[in-house]
This record gives C-alpha cells, structure tokens and sequence, in this order.
C-alpha cells in the first residue's frame, strides 16, 4: 500500500547505517513518518528495532556510519538526546532504567519544566502540576504511590511499562517511538498501556511502535505496517501485512524484497 | 515541633564572585596571644575563662600527655600532608568584646551579627523564633545564644562550654572526656588541652526539646586553630536533635580544627546530631583549605538510648574523623548516614565506629562518597560486636559514586565479630553515573548537567531525607556548588 | 642492649645462612646473588612486631613465628610409601605426583607424568637443566622484598616444583609438601613455580601437611605466571597439624584474556597468613577466587588477598567463607584495587562467617581503592550462627536440630566445594569438612 499522505513528514529516515561495536545493525533503512500516523515496525529479535528507536532518540553506543535521520525538516544527528527531547521526540524504552534516590514526581516535573520551557510556555504551579498528574495517573490505573516512590525502582514489569506511557502522556511529544512497549505484558496491562496509547494518538502526533508480536496491533490499529529484518525495511504494508505475519512468520520475507514483490 | 527555618543564605556581590561562596573575613580586632603551644598557653587559655583549678588541671594532663615521646598523629587513615608546625598555630584567638559582654543581642558587636547575617544564621530572636535555637562560635568563641528563655523554662541547658564549666561544674565534671578522654588520640589530647569553646547541651529526662539546637561555627582569623569542645547529655527519656554548621575564609595557608564531640545518651533517650561541614575545601590546585581532624563519639550508655549521626561533609582540605557511637545499652541503637565528598585536591577519611556492648543493639551505617577532580575519598569503619551483645545487629551499606578518571574512592569496613548470635551485613559498591541513566534522563529533556545532578542527589537521597528538612536542601545545594564544573 | 628473643631467633637465621654457603657455591650466580639480597632484606626488615607491624599485619600477630628458633632439616625426618600418602589424600590418582619431605624430594612416593611439550620437574633439577629459563622467572613475581616470608623462602628454600607448558596439560599436577615429626621444632620453605605459556592450560593442586603433632613452620611461596588465553586451576589444601605455623605466599600474575581459578582449602594450622597477591596484567584476565576455612580449638587463620587490576576489562570474583568454633579466630582481608585506565574493571568480593562457638572471632576486611571511574566494584560480607529460622523451617519439617545444623553447616560449605572440579577430591574435601568440625561429629552421631 502506498502513504497516501502527503504531509511533509515529520521523520525521514534515509538509507541509515548503524553499527554497534563492528557489527552492523541496520543497513540501509528508509522510513517515513508524518503527522496522525500509527506505523508498526516487526520483525524478529536481532533485526535491528530497538537499535532503530535508540538511535532516533540519540542514545551513545551507536555510530552512524551511512545516511540521515530528518526531524521536522532538519538533520538530528547531531543533536544530544535532551535536545531531541525538547524537540518532540519521546522514547518509551523496551527496559525501562531505574533511578536510586529520585522520585517519579520530581523526575516528571522536572521534565515537564524542560519541556514546557522549549516550548515556550511558562512554569506550572505546583498545585497545578500535582492535579494535571493526577489525572494523567488515574488514566492509567496508577497508584498514587507509585509517584512517591523512585523512578522505576522495585516496580514490577507492567508498572515500568505504564510508567513509560504515562510519562509521554504527561510529557506530550509531537513523535512517540514505542520500543516493545507490550513485551512482558498481561492482557490487563497490554489494554491500559493500548488506552493511553490511543488516547495519546492524533492528527498532530506520529507514533512509531516496535514489535515482535501482532498482539498488540490488536488494539493499536496501525495505519502502516513495516518488516524489518536485517537491517533493513523489506516489506511495508497495511495492518492485514500484520497478521499475514502472525500466520507466516518471517521466514518467507527473508528474501530480498524486489524479489519477493 | 515547628520544622526548623535553618539557614536562608543571602549571598552578596563579593560573595558570588569566588568559587567558595562564603569566603569572607570579618574585620574585627581579635585579642590573639602569641603562636605556638606551652604550658603557659595552656594555663593563659584556662585563665581567660577565668575556669576553675579542676579545668585547668585537666588541661594540663592532656597537654603533658600530648607532648610525650612517640605520641603522633594517627598514621593508618588515607590521607597525605606536610608535617604540621603546632608551634605556627595561634591556639585562641576571642574576639575582642567592646563592652564587657553582651547583655542583649543589640550590644553584640554589630560586625559580628553582620558577618553572621551574612551567613544568613539567624542570630536575632525574632528569626530564632522560628525553630532553630543557635549558639554561634566565632573562632572558637560562643557569641551569642538565642531562644535561651524558651529553653530555660524546660530545663534545657544550652550554651558555651565555657559558660557550662561556670554554672554547671557538676554536669561538666562527670561527662566532659567520659566518652572522648583526653589520652584517645593525638587531635583530641591538643584538644584537651586547648579548647576555647564550644557549645555545650543538657535536657533533662522526659523533656523533648521542641527545637532544633544548632551551632554555627565559622574560623575567621589567620593562622589559628579552631578547637571547639562540644558536650551534650540527653538525660532519661529525653530527646533533642542538634545541628551544626561549618564555614572558614579562604586562606592561602591551612588551618587546623581539631573538634571533639561528646554525645552521652541515658536510658531510653535519643540524640540526634547533624552536621553540614563546608569549612574551606583550598582552591583548585589545593592551596588553602582546613584540615578536619576531628573525633566525635557518643555513647548509648543507657538501656534502649539512640545515638544518630548525619554529616555531609563537602567542605575541608582534608577531613579525618569517624563520629561513633559506643552501643553500651541494651537495645541501644547507633546510626551513622553520610554523605561525604572530594572534589579538586580534598581528601576525605571518614567513616564511623559502632561498638556494639550491650544486648540486642543494632547499628545501621549508610555511607555514599562522591569524588571529583583528584580527590581521594576513603570510608573506614569499624563494626564490633563484643562478645556481650547477644543479639547485635548491624547492616552496612557503603557506596561510591566516581566523576573523571583521575579521582579515587576506597572503601576499608573492619568487622570483628566476637558473637555467634550477631548478625551483620556489610555491602558496598563503586561505579560512576550510569550511562543508561543519564540517557534516560536526558530523553525525557533534562538537560546533561541537571541530570547529572539529578543522579547525585538521589545518589545521596538515603542521607539527606535524615536531615531536617532545611538543611536537607541545603545539603543538596552545597553538594551542587561543590561539584560545580565537574559535571555535565 | 641486651639480646631479646627476636634477635636471638634472627642469629639463629644468619647461623644457618652461613651453614648452607656450600650448598649455595653450587648454585648459580643470579641464584647466589638472589639469596643474598633477600636475606640482605630480611636482616634490614625483620618481622613485622612490635612497631613495624603496620596495617596488613592488625590482626594477627606473628611474635610466636618471630621469636622462636626453627631447625632447617639436612634430611627427610621420615620415609613414607605410596600407601600412605593415598591414605593422607585419597585423590590424586591419574595425576603427577610430586612430594617432598621436610623440604627434601621423595622420589620413592613421587610419579611424575612427563608431556613431551611440557616441563613438569624439581625445582632444583629445573635450575640445573633450564637455567635461563628459570632464572627469567623465578622470584620475578614474588620478589624477595614483598615481606619476611618471602624473603626467608628466597633465601632458603632447597627444592619444589617446576611447572612449565604452552599446551593444555592433560593430567593435574599433585604437590605435596610433609614435614614429618621431628622432637624439635623444624621450618621448610616450599617453592612452586608454575609458567603458563600462551593458551595453556594447568591443574595444580598443593596439599600441605604434617606426620606429627608437635609445632613446625612451613613458609611456602607459589608463583604463577599465566601467558595470553592460559587457564590455570590452582588447588591449595592447608592440613598442617594445629600447632603448627604456616606464613605462605600465592602470587598469580595473569596476562591478557587468561583465566586463574583458586580454591583455597585451609583446616589445618595452628596460626597461619597466607597472602594471595592477584596481579591482572593483561586485558581481560579473569580470576575466581574462592576459599573455605575451618578453623576450632584456637586455631588463628589469616586470609589476605588482593587482586590488583591494573589492566581493564579485568574481572574477579571473590568468595570466602569460614566455619569457625571454639576460641579460634579467622581474619579475612581481601582488597581489589582498580589502577587509573583499568576501565571496565568488574570485581566482586564476599566474606561469609559461621560462628558456631560465642568464643569464636571473625574479623573481616574487604576492602576497595578504586582510581578509575569507569568500574563496577562491590564487596559484601556477613557474619553470624545457622540462621534460628533454618534450624526451625528442617525441624518442622522432622529432622532433628544437630542433623539440620549439620545440613546447613554443610550446605554453607557447599558452595565453595562445589567448584572443585575434580570429582575424588571434592569428595575428599566435603569428608574432611564433615571430620574437622567436632559439631558435625555430633550431628552425624545425632
């Protein structure tokens, strides 16, 4: 299926190279996102996803050697990663990291105020911060204490996950990269994670979620669907390529793609 | 109890332009006798205060046994300096009063309450009002003592050493070097012999001091030593939490303070003593700067007694001291948090002792060393568990936290177990601010050098939220500036 | 001056310097010159008492090794057979053997497996037969001035063993050092030198013990070079009798990417240092250290070991425990420290205590220097009796108390035996763990 939209896109991926260490990872991804679409990256464990989403986000330990990551018109490469985020750009991490000593409340206002000064806005009282967080919290099924406690330390697996949803859901960038945000999820958490998910989608947000499982695309429609495998986009589609590889697997897509058209 | 208003810093021009943001001398005639150290010193010290024949006898013994043969400073800890020259250091040095002494705080020498002011210690009774009752030592001197009605009325005693020795030989006589004595170390003998001053504190038994007692002590003139004595007794049941703060002028040559502290905690009392040490730390390449070398020991003499101490020590060329606590009391309890930090040429060799006697006492230490620049960050601490304290328990967490390469963090626990029913736990880590949580941070638009920040404080998070809440900022805010521009 | 004990004991020591200048005329040159300088620095320095027992030496004192007299044998005290010694350490079948006697070989109990591509000999006849080789080795890890023991063992050592391979050696290499029973006390100073060529690989096992009861002095020193990529499994078994002394040195210095496992063993000896002086020299060495002790009746073992990063990427794992009864004590003092530019540096080290008498001491000290940031360091250490807790969970569960005590007196144990790779002598060390503590006795009886 072609992108029937014809915004500019808000990210632009063009032929990227990227290696860790000696190994390359991705070896010649495009991809392009624009404003109120959903795009569901697969494919299996080693072809590259998390190394996608990381270097996006301007994480160290990956060199670019080849291509260009476009944000908004500009080239991000060499942006650090809170510069990024001040931009727009939010990464919910497949592990989320813990912070000793820092409390998920201060963490987020701390972040809020970065963000709101980028952009402009001016500082939100503490009262108001606490009720905004409230509500944001309620929506996904967070306990209060949990905003008490230290940034993802001693949280369970969902928490962390929650945690990430809910931190974008405060933080409100114009890009969401979702880096296996379902993975070792129940079926309760996967729908409250999907919810935020969903209430966070719109015209003017780009989300790019990365997945080894169909599961979540159950209640995450996408409006595109990308296989990765290799480091490299081999095959795009519609949701239905989705659960055409729930069926098949990826074994059948390991081909070259001009041959497999 | 009103949470205490501890120190609002207004920081001046001059203050702002040095790195070491309370580096200023007060210009006020001092009445120093000549440098060096004899007995005649010694007795010249205890005349001054006009102190009592047992005083001035005592100080003698500690001098006699500093200057005896072989008797050195300590040599095992971690830490390197030039011979110190005792004959090069002023041992008083009291601000001249005006008038014959204070009746009010507006006859207080108004340079004094302006250089106080200046620290931001609320030296006038409507700021003290607040919370926060302040003795302040000015080079080892007591200047004033505010909130002194209120604690009166409870029986609470607190004020100068040397006032104490006046009015309350009784207590002094039976407490003073009872838990510290005067042969316990090289430091703490010239203490002995020499000290000025200091702050001195009684509650009665049952009495809960409702407000945090607090000592500001602030070294001014050059080329003296600072050697305040510090003696506080919670009697039954009582319980009082004490507060000290430390600042010296930036000079170009060091100066000395050699403190001792003695804590004595009766049955089912607590004492709770913290300190924020900021004396000056030298200048980049670790010119200048206080060497700490101080002893601090409480003892939980009494059944089911607490002794806790929290420090964050950011300040010092050098700091050396161990504050302990001696658990004599069956189900005494000892802690000991602390935050310790070396930044440019400072070494720090801290740590704590718990010495565990009694039945069922328990100790908890939690140490985090930060070092910066080239210093050099040592924990020692010693846990003992005699054989008489069935039942003892300690747990140890030691953790270190490095910034750059050319910095050093070391970590010595000493645990002797003489007990088969005690149960200890000793753990410790070193690593430097995580990669992953930096990014982290920096990914949800936190700007490098705050979450730097960010890490260190909660780094440090396990000790601050011991302190009174003021002073937990505070803490966090001196950790702040003396990291400046090693970090992001 | 009047003479005091200690210089009496140090005459005692330039008296039999000057006894074995004969022997010493045989020897080479550097050997000559070796023994001289490190005889030089134990004349200068001493002992480490009185005022020059500094940090290292706090809890324990060596005055009883100080100022005693000790008789270097001129020959073996005793003859022993092959019996005997499967008898003494069941274990070693299929192994090279090499034993020596108070200090002196016995080839009658002796069997040395010889590779062609390796050198498995007597020290002694390595020095006559290999002399540059050795010369290039010996005493370079372990130099003369590290402290007294080694100076001593430098100067006076008679004979050990040479280990020298640049493949994997197929059979484990059995070491074993008696001194027999002798009416006086008597001292032997054992010397083992293993060099691990690129990718070797090596089994040594040391077993250290005595025919009689009465007091002796055994001051060994083992240097183990590993070349790039070599692997060398080190087994030291300490069942010297309980009134002896015992002041060792262990010193692994393990080049890149090469791996150094220990197991220390140590029942026996009445007061004992062994100082295990971990060197990583090359990149991305890795040493697993472990050790077990068992100490009873006032018996003082003193574990010191250090492991000095010096190279990143480097990586240690420390694991000590001991099992302590009656008035023994047991000191355990590990250090790692982490040289500026050992990036990477991972290391680990813990310390776990069972006191089962309230007369018994732990002491421990695990310490971290750390000069470089980029490390992660951590050290644990835990003392205390079979948890009341454990005792109850087996009691509900039927077993009597001593059988659960003995089950988790063993199971402490357990997790240094079980990385004995060699099945016959992990058996041979659980039965001797089960034997060493009287308590186990009563519960096996139980």
């Amino acid at each position: 299926m072609a992108q029937t939209n014809h915004n500019r896109p808000i990210l632009d991926i063009r032929d990227l190279h990227v290696s860790v260490g000696d190994n390359e990872i991705l070896r010649g991804m495009d991809l392009s996102v624009s404003l109120g679409e959903v795009h569901a990256i697969m494919g299996p464990n080693g072809s590259g996803k998390s190394t996608f989403t990381n270097v996006v986000a301007g994480r160290p330990g990956y060199t670019i050697t080849k291509g260009e990551i476009i944000y908004e018109g500009e080239s991000i490469l060499g942006m650090f990663p809170d510069e990024r985020a001040r931009k727009g750009i939010f990464l919910a991490l497949q592990y989320p990291v813990e912070l000793p000593g820092i409390r998920n409340r201060e963490f987020l206002r701390t972040a809020l105020e970065a963000l709101r000064e980028a952009r402009g806005e001016t500082k939100l009282a503490i009262r108001e911060f606490n009720k905004f967080l409230e509500e944001k919290a309620k929506a996904m099924d967070f306990e209060p204490d949990l905003m008490k406690r230290n940034v993802n330390e001693g949280f369970s697996g969902g928490e962390k996950k929650r945690n990430e949803i809910l931190q974008m859901s405060v933080l409100d960038p114009k890009l969401a990269l979702l880096d296996e945000t379902d993975s070792g999820l129940d079926i309760d958490a996967l729908k409250v994670v999907s919810r935020g998910v969903n209430e966070f989608r719109g015209p003017d947000k780009a989300i790019v979620l990365v997945t080894h499982y169909q599961r979540i695309l159950n209640y995450i429609k996408p409006d595109f669907v990308h296989v990765l495998i290799e480091g490299r986009i081999v095959r795009s589609g519609g949701s239905d390529l989705a659960q055409e590889l729930e069926a098949q697997g990826y074994e059948w897509l390991r081909e070259p793609p001009e041959q497999a058209a | 109890m009103a949470a205490p208003k501890v120190i609002s810093r207004t920081s001046t021009q001059e203050e702002l332009a040095s790195d070491y943001k309370w580096g200023f001398v007060t210009d006020i005639e001092a009445d120093i006798p000549p440098k060096g150290l004899n007995e005649d010193v010694v007795r010249l010290i205890s005349a001054k205060k006009g102190e009592p024949e047992w005083m001035t006898e005592w100080r003698l013994k500690a001098y006699r046994y500093w200057i005896s043969e072989d008797y050195r400073e300590p040599r095992w800890s971690k830490v390197s300096f030039p011979p110190i020259d005792y004959q090069d250091i002023h041992y008083y040095s009291a601000p001249v009063k005006k008038e014959k002494g204070p009746e009010s705080l507006d006859e207080v020498d108004p340079e004094l309450v302006a250089a106080f002011n200046k620290l931001g210690i609320p030296l006038a009774e409507q700021k003290a009002l607040t919370g926060v009752a302040v003795d302040a030592v000015f080079d080892s001197v007591s200047v004033a003592t505010t909130y002194q009605k209120q604690l009166e009325d409870l029986g609470i005693i607190f004020g100068p050493i040397s006032e104490a020795i006046q009015k309350h030989p009784e207590l002094v006589k039976k407490y003073l070097g009872s838990v510290v004595p005067y042969s316990d170390n090289f430091y703490a003998t010239l203490n002995s012999a020499v000290f000025s001053d200091g702050t001195f504190a009684y509650v009665p038994p049952g009495v809960r001091c409702p407000v945090e007692l607090m000592t500001y002590f602030r070294m001014n003139s050059e080329g003296t030593g600072q050697f305040e004595r510090t003696l506080i007794i919670a009697d039954k049941g009582s319980y009082v939490s004490y507060l000290e703060g430390c600042t010296a002028p930036m000079r170009k040559t060091h100066q000395l303070h050699a403190a001792v502290v003695e804590l004595i905690a009766l049955d089912d009392a607590e004492i709770k003593y913290s300190t924020l040490q900021n004396w000056y730390p030298g200048d980049k390449d670790g010119k200048g700067g206080v060497y700490n070398f101080v002893t601090k020991r409480g003892k939980a003499a009494g059944k089911n007694s607490k002794i806790s101490w929290t420090q964050v020590e950011t300040g010092s060329a050098i700091t050396w001291k161990y504050p302990s606590c001696i658990l004599q009391g069956d189900n005494s309890v000892g802690e000991f948090y602390s935050v310790a930090l070396c930044n440019n040429h400072q070494q720090a060799d801290t740590g704590t002792k718990m010495i565990h006697m009694g039945k069922n006492t328990r100790s908890t230490i939690i140490a985090k060393g930060i070092s910066a620049g080239q210093g050099q960050n040592t924990y020692r601490g010693l846990v003992k568990i005699m054989p008489t304290a069935q039942g003892a328990r300690n747990f140890t967490r030691c953790d270190s936290l490095l910034i750059g390469s050319k910095c050093g963090a070391h970590t010595v626990p000493y645990i002797e177990v003489r007990n088969p029913t005690a149960h200890m736990e000793h753990e410790a880590t070193t690593s430097k601010v995580s990669d992953d949580q930096l990014f982290y941070l920096m990914q949800r638009g936190i700007k490098e050098e705050d979450a730097q920040y960010m890490i260190i404080n909660g780094f440090c998070k396990g000790v601050f939220q011991e302190l009174p809440f003021e002073f937990a900022m505070e803490a966090s805010q001196l950790l702040k500036v003396s990291l400046e521009g090693t970090v992001g | 001056m009047t003479q005091t004990p200690t210089a009496a004991a140090t005459d005692r020591y330039v008296d039999q310097f000057n006894a074995l200048r004969e022997e010493r005329e045989k020897e080479p040159l550097w050997l000559r010159d070796l023994r001289r300088e490190a005889f030089d620095y134990f004349q200068r320095m001493g002992w480490p008492i009185d005022e020059k027992r500094d940090e290292a030496w706090k809890y324990t004192d060596v005055k009883p090794i100080a100022r005693a007299s000790f008789r270097l044998p001129d020959a073996p005290g005793a003859a022993l057979t092959d019996e005997d010694i499967v008898r003494l350490l069941p274990f070693d079948e299929g192994m090279s053997r090499v034993v020596f006697i108070d200090g002196h070989y016995a080839p009658e109990v002796s069997r040395i497996r010889q590779p062609d591509h390796a050198s498995v000999r007597r020290l002694k006849e390595a020095i006559q037969q290999d002399e540059s080789f050795v010369h290039g080795h010996l005493a370079r890890y372990s130099a003369p001035h590290h402290d007294a023991s080694v100076a001593l063992n430098t100067t006076f050592f008679r004979d050990g063993v040479f280990i020298y391979t640049d493949r994997p050696l197929s059979a484990p290499v059995h070491v074993v050092y008696v001194t027999s029973e002798h009416a006086d006390p008597v001292v032997t100073y054992p010397r083992t030198l293993v060099v691990a060529g690129t990718n070797a690989e090596v089994t040594l096992i040391e077993s250290y013990v005595s025919l009689g009861t009465r007091n002796h002095f055994t001051d060994p020193v083992t240097e183990i070079a590993l070349g790039e990529g070599s692997h060398v499994t080190h087994y030291r078994l300490l069942l010297e009798n309980t009134d002896s002394y015992s002041i060792g040195h262990v010193r692994p210095c393990l080049g890149p990417d090469s791996t150094y496992k220990s197991v220390v063993y140590e029942a026996g000896s009445g007061l004992m240092r062994l100082d295990l002086e971990v060197l990583i020299e090359g990149p991305g060495a890795f040493a697993d250290l472990r050790g077990l002790y068992l100490t009873r009746g006032k018996q003082h073992l003193d574990n010191l070991v250090s492991i000095d990063h010096a190279k990143p990427h480097g990586k240690s794992r420390l694991y000590y425990k001991g099992i302590l009864d009656d008035e023994s004590r047991a000191v355990f003092g590990g250090t790692v420290y982490v040289q500026p530019g050992a990036d990477k540096t991972d290391a680990y080290q813990e310390d776990k205590n069972l006191l089962l008498s309230d007369r018994a001491e732990a002491d421990s000290k695990p310490s971290l220097e750390i000069y470089a940031d980029d490390v992660k360091c951590g050290h644990g250490a835990t003392a205390g009796a079979v948890a009341d807790e454990a005792i109850f969970y087996l009691r509900s569960r039927g077993i009597d108390e001593q059988t659960a005590s003995r089950l988790l007196i063993k199971g402490f144990a357990s997790e240094i035996l079980d990385e004995v790779g060699i099945e016959a002598l992990r058996v041979f060390l659980e039965e001797r763990t089960t034997q060493s503590l009287p308590r186990f006795q009563a519960g096996l009886a139980a």
